[in-house]
């Protein structure tokens, strides 16, 4: 490969001119004529039996055009919404359609769709649809969930258990016969509300004689929609396509098959019109699906020199009311509980459970931070209980350079790393030694100072096509098409669906390099499904080490025709071509090229072709990796506490990251800034509240706390580079490493604080009060 | 969402718009600023089929000092309020509570007329008000009457505004020399509602608390005084333990909600914390 | 029960007959079809909607069209002079403020009036100037640089350091 130029350049974005004036299009904007306006009509019960529906009055209301139930749709549905094995193929789950049809399950359930010809009309005949519910005890805690005479969801399923699980490996007896140190504890992983920005939004449009439909979807993954939407309507997958305009933000919210695309297809194609919905954000708070909501208990064996022997964790997850597309997929964090660690035994048990709340599927890091937090809560709690010092913890029990490729208990292998080298510059950074002085002297002024370490590595790069196809039902491969035209420009389609991450920029930079064209002349398309194969879209910080990898590939394909074409035209062998910097030469003599612009005009005039050679320039790859890719990283927070108040300041934030090559840092650290916010989020302000009722508290911004610019601190970031093995441009993945790393250290940190007072641990989110009540349990006493 | 439909009212004159509001009865509703009320109706929570908006009429948007009293009209916005140089000066109380409200596009759009009338427990002016003993001028079919802020507030959105009357005017008077006050907000967020706030205003005279005026924001339905600090400290020294034993009384006969930000007993703790942050930053420039 | 609307919006009139409960923000999405500013959520707290009125920015979801009427509006769409972007929109893009975009328009808007009223703003400044907007991307990290960024180029006296044009 060429020396690179533009891979590693921090070059400003080419999606921004239209985002910084107002003029990209997002879903609400998209021009609209004739358009019908779609209001779902909600469950306000969180557990009920549909006695009645009456849609009179709505169906007589100024504008309406339309009113359905799920009764009256229910024989167009040829399937119910999808749900893949993730990790637990022996689970239970009952169908679920985009509508309820006897019974609701959650306060959001869509009940009902009211179609009118203007938004305000559509939002005046919802009120005015009766639902009559028989209201039944709601199941809203998990524990109780599965006790004996709870309340049961699901009929078909039988219990709300829909699994429990064994991920074992190792000889745990042995390892608690061992330990010298054991120690329990509960970690709750808080229900959160994902908040894109965006809330999301359908148009959906179908077109009877032309017998085609297309959907414009605020989604992270156009292309799965499009399978399912044929599906579940009965449309042949070649009549659907499905467009991702711009979309703003996902993390994890938009990565599912929604009820609304298939209602406001399934209502165009009813009414022949095309049907719009966006989602408001009281909406959003229930209708999204949630994150986390989970309880870990572990168990862990330790040696009084902080050598971890063992762990015995169990993963309580709240599905909410239906199995989600991937709501199991929060089962990896059992997988990859092991971190950055050696162990001897393993033994994970992982149980699922319905209750009456919003389902809950993927959040940002979906299964990594729930382990990464399990992990560096027990590196720091087998420190407090040995007398250890935290990074003396992890340094003990760190998987070694020397150990890599190291496999874990449960059978993965990590591709490369030495974890040491972060955690010593992220301690460096801090002053870690001199930050332990101060703690120590402000003690003894009754102020408190804390740090908290977050030493993760994390699996991403949804993957290799084996382990993919079994987790979700296909290879979870990386697509991409390059095409160079015959004009020199260059289109790069790629098959992930980006929603803020900047792909058209960093894609452009990995052809340029392969190709010597000017990223400029190079345009990246996304997110329809009608201008390329079948893509794998947006999660689980995939796109760089799938599609970015894949468009390499294809570049390279290109490069290689391109090199017979000017072996052809410069009437030389091929194996004597050199190709750099856009230009094809006999090797020693540069000065006698051609271009990769005149090369593109011959491949369009067979003439100039080598003998039987097919015209264009164009390649296409289906990448399937030979591993996951495991970023990793060391984060360290130094928070203060106001005695007082019992608030939380951040007072620094030091990350260093390993992602391996870094295409454009700038944008990486953009996704390291946000992450780290958004776990900052989860331990310092988040939660989704239900009451006993099962009525969600927290169903507005007034109430669900997302931090603004004022409750933040600025980051500091530094980074290694540790190529990833698996892939040929050594990329790894960024998008979660961020979240993934920031509430554990966090956490440590104000745990760390308060230690003078005998706190071990506290449940996210922190508040100030939590924090005084910690403080002040023993009547302020400091032990 | 988008509000129920409402019919809609722009009078010139206050009598105009009191003349509508009689007209239309409960079924009507004053909009100023809009930021109480429109969110409300967004939600459908509030469905007013009437709406008299106020907000383009003339020569309710002032402030300024007359007859030992500062005088400010009811249409004045938080962001004025914020930053105007009289205030700052003479009462750095209001203004400084004023700019801890919301967020710069709020306070750019709410009035302090608005705050006042729709009585939010957790707002921020009402508590100040009260503690700087101000006078709400309102203005009603039957003319003008003047309410004493602790008259005003008599519920959870509840004050002592008949439905057909407008608030005119706030007229609070000027504070003596050697008078100050601060307002101290605790939230969990930036851009929210106070769990509490104490609006501290405080008169030294020499060495001694000439007088002492402490408002409390979320420690009950209405905005509350602090009474017992206020007797405790009325006439003593200004010296640290004296302002501690003060402060400790800030939570004595306040019945503080439970909600989702805080406890009864979280919210008493820290009506004593603020309350004596407060006392000492006022009594610290003397 | 219709009202007649005008306002001028990036210097350009119009006039519309609306419903009075027509928010702001549907107005100039809708009947305008300036469709830069954003609606992200429905209780005043995220600032997508955010827009100059007479001067002063306000969250154009929490204020009917008929409030409007006869004001000076300026969108997200009148910042930039012909292909020439306005430093705060060179500043986002140049320093990576932005990665979903959504709140951007109303986040720009906001950035707009916190220099205008203190020019010179400290990061504490810039932070509790934007309390009113949600960024769930970026971590406000790079949208306080970018602003940082562009307080030094619209700077008084910025200007004058500039080359002047040839006429």
């Amino acid at each position: 490969m060429a020396i690179s130029q533009m891979v590693g350049a921090s070059i400003k974005r080419r999606e921004d001119p239209r985002l910084v004036t107002g003029t990209g299009s997002y879903v609400d904007d998209l021009p609209q004529t004739a358009i019908v306006h779609m209001v779902v009509v909600r469950s306000t019960d969180p557990h009920a039996r549909i006695a009645g529906i009456d849609t009179s009055r709505a169906k007589e209301a100024d504008g309406v055009i339309a009113v359905f139930t799920g009764k009256e749709l229910l024989s167009e549905f040829g399937a119910p919404l999808p749900v893949t094995d993730c990790f637990v193929p022996t689970k239970k789950y009952p169908k679920h359609y985009p509508l309820a049809i006897d019974k609701v399950r959650y306060v959001g359930e869509p009940v009902a769709i009211v179609l009118a010809s203007s938004l305000s009309a559509a939002q005046d005949a919802a009120e005015r649809v009766e639902v009559r519910y028989d209201s039944l005890p709601p199941v809203v805690d998990i524990e109780k969930a599965i006790e004996k005479g709870a309340p049961v969801l699901h009929d078909d399923v039988g219990s709300n258990l829909s699994y429990d699980v064994k991920f074992a490996a190792g000889d745990i007896e042995a390892a608690f016969r061992e330990a010298e140190v054991k120690i329990t504890q509960r970690l709750i992983q808080q229900r959160l509300i994902p908040f894109a920005v965006e809330p999301r939004g359908v148009v959906a449009d179908y077109k009877p004689w032309a017998r085609k439909l297309t959907i414009w979807s605020s989604t992270q993954i156009p292309h799965f929609v499009k399978v399912w939407a044929a599906v579940i309507l009965g449309i042949p997958e070649s009549d659907v396509r499905v467009i991702a305009p711009e979309v703003g933000g996902g993390f994890g919210s938009k990565i599912r098959v929604y009820p609304e695309e298939i209602m406001t297809a399934l209502a165009s194609r009813r009414l022949g019109r095309p049907v719009k919905w966006i989602e408001d954000r009281g909406e959003n708070t229930k209708a999204t699906h949630h994150g986390r909501s989970q309880i870990w208990d572990v168990e862990i064996a330790a040696k009084r020199d902080g050598t971890v022997l063992g762990i015995r964790p169990t993963q309580w997850l709240d599905l909410g009311a239906y199995c989600s597309q991937f709501g199991t997929f929060q089962v990896l964090g059992m997988l990859v509980a092991q971190g950055a660690y050696r162990m001897k035994a393993f033994d994970g048990r992982a149980v699922g459970v319905f209750t009456n709340r919003t389902p809950t599927d993927a959040y940002r890091g979906a299964g990594r931070p729930e382990a990464t937090y399990l992990i560096e809560r027990v590196m720091d709690l087998v420190a407090r209980e040995t007398g250890i010092d935290p990074v003396e913890v992890r340094r003990k029990n760190f998987v070694r350079l020397e150990d890599q490729p190291f496999t874990t208990l449960l059978g993965l292998t990590y591709d490369s790393g030495d974890y040491r080298i972060t955690l010593d510059r992220a301690l460096q950074m801090v002053d870690y030694q001199g930050l332990r002085r101060e703690q120590a002297e402000k003690r003894k002024q009754g102020k408190y100072l804390g740090i908290g370490l977050s030493t993760y590595i994390e699996i991403c790069g949804l993957g290799p096509a084996v382990p993919t196809q079994a987790a979700v039902g296909v290879s979870l491969w990386g697509m991409s098409v390059v095409n160079v035209h015959f004009t020199g420009k260059a289109t790069v389609i790629i098959g992930s669906s980006p929603h803020g991450q900047g792909h058209e920029t960093t894609y452009a930079q990995v052809a340029a390099d392969v190709l010597g064209i000017p990223v400029e002349d190079i345009d990246v398309q996304h997110g329809d499904t009608a201008i390329g194969p079948m893509g794998m879209d947006t999660y689980g910080s995939r796109s760089t080490a799938l599609d970015g990898n894949a468009v390499h590939i294809s570049a390279m394909k290109v490069q290689e025709k391109a090199k017979k074409i000017a072996a052809h035209l410069l009437e030389a062998a091929e194996g004597d071509i050199v190709y750099e910097g856009g230009k094809a030469y006999v090797k020693g003599t540069p000065s006698k090229a051609v271009t990769i612009q005149e090369i593109a005009v011959a491949a369009f005039q067979t003439s100039r072709l080598p003998k039987g050679m097919e015209g264009g320039l164009e390649a296409t790859t289906f990448f399937d990796p030979t591993n996951f890719v495991w970023p990793f990283g060391a984060h360290i927070a130094v928070v203060e506490i106001d005695a007082d108040t019992g608030a939380t300041r951040i007072r620094r934030y030091v990350a260093v990251d390993d992602c391996g090559t870094r295409i454009n840092p700038m944008v990486v650290d953009g996704q390291l800034h946000g992450g780290i916010a958004q776990g900052i989020g989860q331990a310092l302000f988040e939660e989704a509240v239900y009451d006993e009722a099962g009525q969600l508290r927290t169903a507005s911004l007034v109430d669900y706390l997302v931090p603004t610019a004022a409750d933040l601190p600025s980051f500091e970031l530094e980074a290694t580079i540790t190529p990833s093995p698996v892939n040929p441009l050594g990329t790894k993945g960024i998008g979660e490493a961020g979240t993934i790393a920031s509430s554990p250290a966090i956490i440590n940190a104000i745990v760390d604080a308060l230690a003078p007072f005998g706190v071990k641990d506290i449940t996210m989110p922190a508040t100030p009060e939590k924090v005084w009540q910690l403080m002040h349990r023993n009547g302020g006493t400091k032990r | 969402m988008i509000p129920a439909a409402f019919d809609y009212v722009v009078p010139r004159t206050l009598p105009e718009a009191v003349a509508e509001l009689v007209k239309r009865g409960q079924e009507a509703k004053v909009l100023a600023g809009g930021h109480s009320l429109i969110p409300l109706m967004k939600l459908r929570l509030s469905t007013p089929s009437f709406l008299v908006d106020i907000g383009r009429i003339n020569n309710l948007n002032y402030i300024r000092e007359e007859d030992g009293h500062v005088a400010i009209g009811a249409l004045t916005t938080h962001h004025d309020i914020e930053f105007s140089d009289l205030l700052r000066q003479k009462l750095p109380l209001l203004s400084g509570a004023a700019a801890q409200i919301g967020d710069p596009q709020v306070r750019n759009r709410g009035t302090i007329g608005g705050a006042a009338a729709h009585a939010d427990p957790f707002g921020d002016f009402p508590a100040c008000l009260l503690a700087l003993d101000a006078e709400l001028k309102v203005v009603g079919p039957k003319g003008e009457r003047s309410i004493a802020a602790r008259d005003f507030f008599v519920d959870t959105f509840t004050s002592a505004l008949e439905p057909d009357e407008i608030v005119r005017e706030i007229r609070i008077a000027t504070p003596p020399t050697g008078s100050t006050g601060t307002y101290l907000k605790f939230s969990r967020r930036s851009q929210d509602w106070a769990i509490v706030a104490v609006a501290a205003q405080v008169t030294v005279s020499g060495h001694n608390v000439a007088n002492v005026a402490i408002g409390l924001t979320g420690m009950g339905s209405r905005p509350l005084r602090a009474s017992g600090v206020e007797q405790a400290l009325r006439g003593k020294g200004a010296h640290d333990d004296d302002i501690r034993a003060a402060a400790e009384r800030a939570a004595e006969g306040t019945d503080p909600p439970q909600d989702l930000n805080g406890s009864p007993d979280y919210r008493r703790h820290l009506a004593q914390v603020l309350t004596r942050r407060a006392l000492e930053q006022i009594t610290a420039h003397h | 029960m219709r009202r007649r609307v005008a306002v001028t919006i990036n210097g350009t009139g119009y006039e519309h007959e609306v419903e009075p409960r027509t928010l702001l923000v549907y107005y100039i999405r809708e009947q305008a079809g300036l469709t830069g500013t954003h609606i992200g959520c429905d209780t005043s707290n995220c600032g997508a909607c955010t827009v100059e009125l007479d001067g002063h920015t306000v969250k154009s979801c929490t204020m009917f069209a008929v409030q409007a009427d006869g004001a000076q509006i300026t969108t997200i769409e009148g910042l930039a002079k012909g292909s020439t972007l306005h430093p705060l929109q060179q500043a986002f893009w140049d320093e990576h403020g932005l990665q979903c975009g959504f709140c951007t328009p109303g986040m720009i808007m906001a950035a707009k009036q916190l220099l205008e009223r203190n020019p010179n703003p400290s990061e504490r400044e810039i932070r509790l100037g934007l309390e009113g907007n949600l960024c769930r991307c970026t971590g406000y990290h790079n949208i306080v640089k970018a602003i940082q960024a562009a307080a030094k180029v619209m700077a008084p006296g910025a200007e004058a350091k500039a080359p002047a044009s040839v006429s």
